[in-house]
Protein backbone atom coordinates (compact mmCIF):
# COMPACT_ATOMS: atom_id res chain seq x y z
CA UNK A 1 0.00 0.00 0.00
CA UNK A 2 2.59 2.72 -0.90
CA UNK A 3 0.56 4.71 -3.37
CA UNK A 4 -1.98 5.70 -0.65
CA UNK A 5 -1.13 8.75 0.71
CA UNK A 6 -4.39 9.98 2.11
CA UNK A 7 -4.77 6.40 4.39
CA UNK A 8 -1.33 6.49 5.48
CA UNK A 9 -1.14 10.56 6.74
CA UNK A 10 -4.77 9.81 8.41
CA UNK A 11 -3.92 6.41 9.94
CA UNK A 12 -0.86 7.99 11.26
CA UNK A 13 -2.59 10.47 12.89
CA UNK A 14 -6.07 9.24 14.38
CA UNK A 15 -3.69 5.34 15.69
CA UNK A 16 -2.57 7.51 18.87
CA UNK A 17 -5.53 8.71 19.52
CA UNK A 18 -6.90 5.32 19.30
CA UNK A 19 -4.54 3.71 21.56
CA UNK A 20 -4.93 6.96 23.91
CA UNK A 21 -8.80 6.33 23.81
CA UNK A 22 -8.36 2.76 24.51
CA UNK A 23 -6.25 3.57 27.67
CA UNK A 24 -9.12 6.19 28.65
CA UNK A 25 -11.42 3.54 28.54
CA UNK A 26 -9.73 1.39 30.67
CA UNK A 27 -8.95 3.25 33.24
CA UNK A 28 -11.80 5.58 33.22
CA UNK A 29 -13.84 2.30 33.69
CA UNK A 30 -14.99 3.31 37.08
CA UNK A 31 -16.24 6.29 36.58
CA UNK A 32 -17.74 6.29 32.85
CA UNK A 33 -18.98 3.54 30.55
CA UNK A 34 -15.95 1.00 29.54
CA UNK A 35 -13.98 -1.07 31.07
CA UNK A 36 -11.31 -4.10 30.58
CA UNK A 37 -12.81 -5.67 27.65
CA UNK A 38 -14.01 -2.51 25.16
CA UNK A 39 -10.42 -1.19 25.88
CA UNK A 40 -9.03 -4.30 24.74
CA UNK A 41 -10.96 -4.18 21.70
CA UNK A 42 -9.96 -0.35 21.14
CA UNK A 43 -6.63 -1.33 21.46
CA UNK A 44 -6.25 -4.26 19.47
CA UNK A 45 -7.97 -2.27 16.84
CA UNK A 46 -5.53 0.56 16.75
CA UNK A 47 -2.59 -1.94 15.55
CA UNK A 48 -5.02 -3.60 13.53
CA UNK A 49 -5.71 -0.45 11.47
CA UNK A 50 -2.11 0.08 11.61
CA UNK A 51 -1.38 -3.47 10.09
CA UNK A 52 -4.24 -2.87 7.30
CA UNK A 53 -2.57 -0.35 5.52
CA UNK A 54 1.09 -0.64 6.74
CA UNK A 55 1.17 -4.39 6.12
CA UNK A 56 0.58 -7.05 8.76
CA UNK A 57 4.89 -8.11 9.03
CA UNK A 58 5.17 -4.46 9.67
CA UNK A 59 3.21 -5.25 12.93
CA UNK A 60 4.80 -8.41 13.91
CA UNK A 61 8.07 -6.74 14.05
CA UNK A 62 6.33 -4.93 16.82
CA UNK A 63 3.98 -7.08 18.38
CA UNK A 64 4.88 -11.16 17.55
CA UNK A 65 2.72 -13.53 17.78
CA UNK A 66 4.97 -15.63 20.25
CA UNK A 67 4.43 -12.65 22.78
CA UNK A 68 0.78 -12.09 22.00
CA UNK A 69 0.31 -15.70 23.58
CA UNK A 70 2.45 -15.12 26.31
CA UNK A 71 0.57 -12.07 27.24
CA UNK A 72 -2.40 -13.13 26.55
CA UNK A 73 -2.15 -16.01 29.43
CA UNK A 74 -0.39 -13.34 31.12
CA UNK A 75 -4.24 -10.94 31.09
CA UNK A 76 -5.88 -14.62 32.83
CA UNK A 77 -3.02 -15.52 35.11
CA UNK A 78 -3.00 -11.72 36.36
CA UNK A 79 -6.82 -12.19 37.02
CA UNK A 80 -6.68 -15.35 38.73
CA UNK A 81 -3.78 -13.83 40.94
CA UNK A 82 -6.02 -11.23 42.44
CA UNK A 83 -8.33 -13.78 43.26
CA UNK A 84 -6.13 -15.71 44.99
CA UNK A 85 -4.41 -12.74 46.81
CA UNK A 86 -7.85 -12.25 48.19
CA UNK A 87 -7.67 -15.85 49.23
CA UNK A 88 -4.27 -16.18 50.52
CA UNK A 89 -5.25 -12.43 52.49
CA UNK A 90 -8.26 -14.26 54.41
CA UNK A 91 -10.69 -13.42 52.22
CA UNK A 92 -12.92 -15.59 49.66
CA UNK A 93 -11.71 -15.85 46.41
CA UNK A 94 -12.13 -12.42 44.45
CA UNK A 95 -12.67 -10.63 47.73
CA UNK A 96 -11.20 -7.64 46.96
CA UNK A 97 -12.02 -6.11 50.36
CA UNK A 98 -9.38 -7.67 52.59
CA UNK A 99 -6.32 -6.31 49.45
CA UNK A 100 -6.32 -3.26 50.81
CA UNK A 101 -6.53 -1.22 54.55
CA UNK A 102 -10.08 -0.13 54.00
CA UNK A 103 -12.50 -2.65 51.77
CA UNK A 104 -13.30 0.23 49.31
CA UNK A 105 -9.91 0.81 48.68
CA UNK A 106 -9.34 -2.72 48.29
CA UNK A 107 -12.22 -3.18 45.66
CA UNK A 108 -11.05 -0.02 43.43
CA UNK A 109 -7.82 -1.67 43.68
CA UNK A 110 -8.93 -5.41 43.02
CA UNK A 111 -11.36 -3.87 40.26
CA UNK A 112 -8.14 -2.09 38.29
CA UNK A 113 -6.09 -5.02 38.72
CA UNK A 114 -9.06 -7.57 37.13
CA UNK A 115 -9.76 -4.88 34.44
CA UNK A 116 -6.12 -4.58 33.44
CA UNK A 117 -6.14 -8.63 33.13
CA UNK A 118 -9.19 -8.23 30.79
CA UNK A 119 -8.00 -5.68 28.29
CA UNK A 120 -4.40 -7.34 28.25
CA UNK A 121 -6.07 -10.60 27.21
CA UNK A 122 -8.89 -9.56 24.85
CA UNK A 123 -6.21 -7.28 23.28
CA UNK A 124 -3.65 -9.78 22.58
CA UNK A 125 -6.52 -12.53 21.77
CA UNK A 126 -8.00 -10.24 19.26
CA UNK A 127 -4.63 -9.28 17.73
CA UNK A 128 -3.79 -13.31 17.85
CA UNK A 129 -7.20 -13.84 15.90
CA UNK A 130 -6.58 -11.17 13.56
CA UNK A 131 -2.79 -12.27 12.47
CA UNK A 132 -4.35 -16.14 12.14
CA UNK A 133 -6.97 -14.74 9.82
CA UNK A 134 -5.01 -12.01 7.93
CA UNK A 135 -3.25 -12.79 4.69
CA UNK A 136 0.59 -13.18 5.17
CA UNK B 1 -27.93 -11.61 -1.15
CA UNK B 2 -25.16 -13.50 -3.39
CA UNK B 3 -22.50 -10.96 -2.88
CA UNK B 4 -20.89 -11.72 0.95
CA UNK B 5 -19.24 -9.01 1.09
CA UNK B 6 -22.10 -6.92 1.21
CA UNK B 7 -23.60 -9.45 3.48
CA UNK B 8 -20.51 -8.77 5.81
CA UNK B 9 -21.22 -4.39 5.40
CA UNK B 10 -24.78 -5.14 6.40
CA UNK B 11 -24.16 -6.98 9.11
CA UNK B 12 -22.22 -4.41 10.58
CA UNK B 13 -24.57 -1.87 9.84
CA UNK B 14 -27.28 -3.94 11.82
CA UNK B 15 -24.47 -4.36 14.75
CA UNK B 16 -24.11 -0.36 14.78
CA UNK B 17 -27.56 0.28 14.54
CA UNK B 18 -28.31 -2.23 17.30
CA UNK B 19 -25.64 -0.30 19.38
CA UNK B 20 -27.26 3.39 18.89
CA UNK B 21 -30.75 1.03 20.12
CA UNK B 22 -28.80 0.29 23.37
CA UNK B 23 -27.77 3.82 23.82
CA UNK B 24 -31.31 4.99 23.61
CA UNK B 25 -31.91 2.01 26.13
CA UNK B 26 -29.45 3.75 28.81
CA UNK B 27 -27.16 0.75 28.33
CA UNK B 28 -23.92 2.60 27.32
CA UNK B 29 -21.74 -0.02 28.44
CA UNK B 30 -23.31 -2.64 26.15
CA UNK B 31 -23.59 -0.41 23.25
CA UNK B 32 -20.18 0.15 23.66
CA UNK B 33 -19.07 -3.68 23.30
CA UNK B 34 -21.49 -4.03 20.34
CA UNK B 35 -20.42 -1.10 18.51
CA UNK B 36 -16.18 -2.27 18.94
CA UNK B 37 -16.79 -5.60 18.87
CA UNK B 38 -19.93 -6.31 16.30
CA UNK B 39 -19.45 -3.27 14.31
CA UNK B 40 -15.75 -3.18 14.55
CA UNK B 41 -13.48 -6.56 15.13
CA UNK B 42 -16.30 -8.84 14.30
CA UNK B 43 -16.96 -7.20 10.40
CA UNK B 44 -12.98 -6.93 9.97
CA UNK B 45 -12.80 -10.67 10.77
CA UNK B 46 -15.38 -12.01 8.75
CA UNK B 47 -13.65 -9.42 5.55
CA UNK B 48 -10.73 -11.37 6.21
CA UNK B 49 -12.18 -14.39 6.02
CA UNK B 50 -13.33 -13.83 2.86
CA UNK B 51 -10.24 -12.81 1.19
CA UNK B 52 -9.27 -16.25 2.56
CA UNK B 53 -12.01 -18.40 1.03
CA UNK B 54 -14.26 -16.22 -1.72
CA UNK B 55 -16.66 -13.37 -1.54
CA UNK B 56 -19.59 -15.11 -3.48
CA UNK B 57 -21.21 -18.20 -1.90
CA UNK B 58 -22.32 -20.83 -4.14
CA UNK B 59 -26.00 -20.88 -5.62
CA UNK B 60 -27.84 -23.43 -3.29
CA UNK B 61 -28.52 -27.08 -5.32
CA UNK B 62 -32.26 -26.78 -4.77
CA UNK B 63 -34.95 -25.20 -2.21
CA UNK B 64 -35.43 -27.71 0.41
CA UNK B 65 -38.87 -27.60 1.82
CA UNK B 66 -38.06 -29.25 4.96
CA UNK B 67 -35.53 -26.72 6.10
CA UNK B 68 -37.97 -24.17 4.85
CA UNK B 69 -40.92 -25.73 7.44
CA UNK B 70 -38.31 -25.94 10.14
CA UNK B 71 -37.19 -22.88 10.05
CA UNK B 72 -40.72 -21.05 10.23
CA UNK B 73 -41.59 -23.22 13.31
CA UNK B 74 -38.34 -22.69 14.83
CA UNK B 75 -38.96 -18.82 14.35
CA UNK B 76 -43.08 -19.35 15.57
CA UNK B 77 -42.58 -21.24 18.89
CA UNK B 78 -39.30 -18.55 19.60
CA UNK B 79 -42.73 -15.51 18.96
CA UNK B 80 -44.73 -18.28 21.02
CA UNK B 81 -41.90 -17.24 23.68
CA UNK B 82 -41.90 -13.91 23.65
CA UNK B 83 -45.47 -13.39 24.04
CA UNK B 84 -45.66 -13.61 27.89
CA UNK B 85 -42.79 -12.14 28.97
CA UNK B 86 -42.92 -8.63 30.90
CA UNK B 87 -43.00 -5.39 29.18
CA UNK B 88 -40.28 -3.01 28.30
CA UNK B 89 -39.11 -1.34 31.28
CA UNK B 90 -41.57 -2.83 33.58
CA UNK B 91 -41.10 -2.24 36.88
CA UNK B 92 -42.74 -5.84 37.77
CA UNK B 93 -40.13 -7.94 35.78
CA UNK B 94 -38.40 -10.40 37.77
CA UNK B 95 -35.01 -9.13 36.74
CA UNK B 96 -35.96 -5.63 38.54
CA UNK B 97 -37.46 -7.65 41.75
CA UNK B 98 -34.52 -10.00 42.84
CA UNK B 99 -31.58 -8.79 43.44
CA UNK B 100 -31.28 -5.70 41.70
CA UNK B 101 -32.10 -3.67 44.41
CA UNK B 102 -29.50 -4.39 46.52
CA UNK B 103 -26.60 -3.93 44.33
CA UNK B 104 -27.76 -0.73 43.99
CA UNK B 105 -28.19 0.27 47.30
CA UNK B 106 -25.06 -0.92 48.76
CA UNK B 107 -22.61 -0.31 45.73
CA UNK B 108 -21.89 3.45 46.64
CA UNK B 109 -20.93 2.21 50.29
CA UNK B 110 -19.38 -1.24 49.43
CA UNK B 111 -17.61 -0.73 45.94
CA UNK B 112 -17.30 3.07 46.13
CA UNK B 113 -17.26 3.88 42.50
CA UNK B 114 -19.57 5.73 40.21
CA UNK B 115 -19.88 3.37 37.29
CA UNK B 116 -22.77 0.52 39.12
CA UNK B 117 -21.88 -1.40 35.86
CA UNK B 118 -18.51 -1.76 36.59
CA UNK B 119 -19.05 -2.46 39.87
CA UNK B 120 -21.75 -5.65 39.27
CA UNK B 121 -19.33 -6.88 36.18
CA UNK B 122 -15.92 -7.06 38.24
CA UNK B 123 -16.63 -7.36 42.08
CA UNK B 124 -20.34 -8.80 42.52
CA UNK B 125 -20.16 -10.96 39.58
CA UNK B 126 -16.12 -11.20 39.33
CA UNK B 127 -16.35 -14.41 39.15
CA UNK B 128 -18.70 -15.04 35.77
CA UNK B 129 -16.36 -12.02 34.22
CA UNK B 130 -13.37 -14.29 35.29
CA UNK B 131 -15.23 -16.90 33.48
CA UNK B 132 -15.68 -15.10 30.56
CA UNK B 133 -12.00 -13.78 30.08
CA UNK B 134 -11.81 -17.34 30.32
CA UNK B 135 -13.56 -18.13 27.28
CA UNK B 136 -12.01 -15.30 25.33
CA UNK B 137 -8.74 -16.93 25.93
CA UNK B 138 -10.14 -20.40 24.78
CA UNK B 139 -11.16 -19.31 21.80
CA UNK B 140 -7.90 -17.16 20.92
CA UNK B 141 -6.07 -20.52 21.61
CA UNK B 142 -8.58 -22.81 19.45
CA UNK B 143 -8.20 -20.15 16.78
CA UNK B 144 -4.60 -20.63 16.98
CA UNK B 145 -4.65 -24.62 17.59
CA UNK B 146 -6.91 -24.82 14.12
CA UNK B 147 -5.21 -21.88 11.98
CA UNK B 148 -2.34 -20.68 13.26
CA UNK B 149 0.19 -23.43 13.33
CA UNK B 150 -0.84 -25.58 10.14
CA UNK B 151 -1.01 -22.52 7.95
CA UNK B 152 2.79 -21.94 8.98
CA UNK B 153 3.99 -24.72 8.94
CA UNK B 154 2.43 -25.37 5.33
CA UNK B 155 3.33 -22.27 3.67
CA UNK B 156 6.16 -23.37 2.16
CA UNK B 157 4.86 -26.31 0.63
CA UNK B 158 1.58 -24.92 -0.66
CA UNK B 159 3.67 -22.34 -2.13
CA UNK B 160 5.69 -24.92 -3.79
CA UNK B 161 2.05 -26.70 -5.31
CA UNK B 162 1.32 -23.33 -6.28
CA UNK B 163 4.32 -22.70 -8.17
CA UNK B 164 3.99 -25.36 -10.22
Amino acid sequence: MEHHLVLRIIAKLIIPLILIFALYVQFHGDYGPGGGFQAGVIFAAGFILYALIFGVSTVRMVLPLGLLRVTAALGLMLYIGTGLAGLLLGGNFLDYNVLASAPVAGQHLGIMLIEMGVGVTVASVMMMIFYVFAKP
Amino acid sequence: MRNLFSTVIMTGIFSLTSASLLVTMDAVDVAFTEAAVGAGIATLLFLSTLALTSSEHLPPTRLSFVSVILVTLTGAILIYGTIDIPKFGSGAAPVHQHIAHRFIQSSPTEIGIPNMVTSVLASYRGYDTLGETTVIFTAGIGVLLLLGRGRSANRKTSDKKRGN
